[in-house]
């Protein structure tokens, strides 16, 4: 997948989030948390500000939710705290890419050990 | 494809035989809403049986769900980290082609959907721990099957409007766990 599509879907994940908020019979929806298909689970996160995370997965993987929240932790520590970071713009941070894999090879690791 | 080869439950009549998961229940409706669509975005049937909020009127609504789960089919046929020849975003897919969701949770509600080979989308919303909603869904499907299109004096692609139906329907309805 190029650039231009992952931009694409990010944005029209965006949209269908808000969308999924105005079609809830309650109050106090924050939109899609989990999307179940056929090959994969999707999970996602939205932080305060309304940054959104979301991650692919097998179907009926565990523990996503703790995984997004310490990918949140990763984005506030090494991008956010960039200077050289510019808001709204793609992430382009070594450090950040670097913890990042080494976050999801530890809950790799702790999957095949559980 | 998840329509094919199901269970063996209410082939022919949806009386008998209710699926499992099913209490023969005096609790109260589990369901919130449900919308039936045709394939080109008519929208067949919508029932509510506990909605506090409206946000939109009903049409504006029913437009609103329908785009909303076009759009979502072609995300998830685009996201499949398993196929290799993706179509592009925003080209209409047939029942069946690519890969396709089949319910998504937040944190007030959990939407289900099932689509069938014709083209008619179920959709089921209901409280966000419901549990997998693909039985519950066949059943309702082999209901709109007995009641609504072998009702001789239905028109295929307009609203439904049988009493049958809409009695079987919420009777199972209130046998949801």
């Amino acid at each position: 997948m190029d650039t231009n599509d992952s931009l694409r879907l990010a944005s029209l994940w965006h949209s269908m989030h808000a969308i999924s908020q105005q079609l809830s019979p309650t109050l106090g929806c924050n939109g899609i948390e989990l999307l179940q298909a056929d090959t994969f689970d999707l999970h996602c996160f939205q932080s305060l500000t309304g940054t959104k995370f979301f991650v692919v997965c097998e179907p009926g993987t565990q523990h996503m939710e703790g995984l997004l929240k310490v990918i949140y932790e990763l984005y506030t520590d090494y991008v956010l705290k960039n200077p050289f970071y510019e808001m709204e713009m793609p992430i382009r941070c070594e450090l950040f890419d670097m913890n990042l894999s080494q976050a999801i090879q530890k809950d790799r690791v702790s999957l095949f050990g559980r | 494809m998840q329509f094919f080869g199901g269970s063996s439950v209410a082939e022919i009549a949806p009386s008998p035989a209710a699926p499992p998961g099913t209490a023969t229940g005096l609790a109260g409706n589990n369901a919130n809403m449900l919308y039936i669509f045709n394939r080109s975005g008519v929208c067949l049937l919508y029932r509510e049986w506990h909605r506090p909020l409206h946000t939109l009127d009903a049409q504006q609504d029913q437009k609103l769900m329908f785009g909303l789960l076009f759009s979502l089919r072609s995300f998830t046929a685009k996201m499949d980290p398993t196929s290799v020849d993706k179509g592009n975003l925003g080209v209409p897919l047939l029942p069946g082609q690519g890969c396709s969701f089949y319910s998504f949770r937040t944190n007030t509600y959990k939407l289900s959907i099932m689509e069938c080979p014709s083209g008619i989308k179920i959709i089921l919303v209901t409280h966000p721990k419901t549990g997998d909603m693909w039985e519950p869904l066949r059943y309702i499907y082999n209901i709109y099957v007995e009641y609504v299109i072998k009702n001789p004096l239905y028109v295929h692609g307009s609203p439904i409007k049988c009493e049958l139906f809409n009695t079987n329907l919420d009777q199972y309805v209130k046998t949801l766990v």
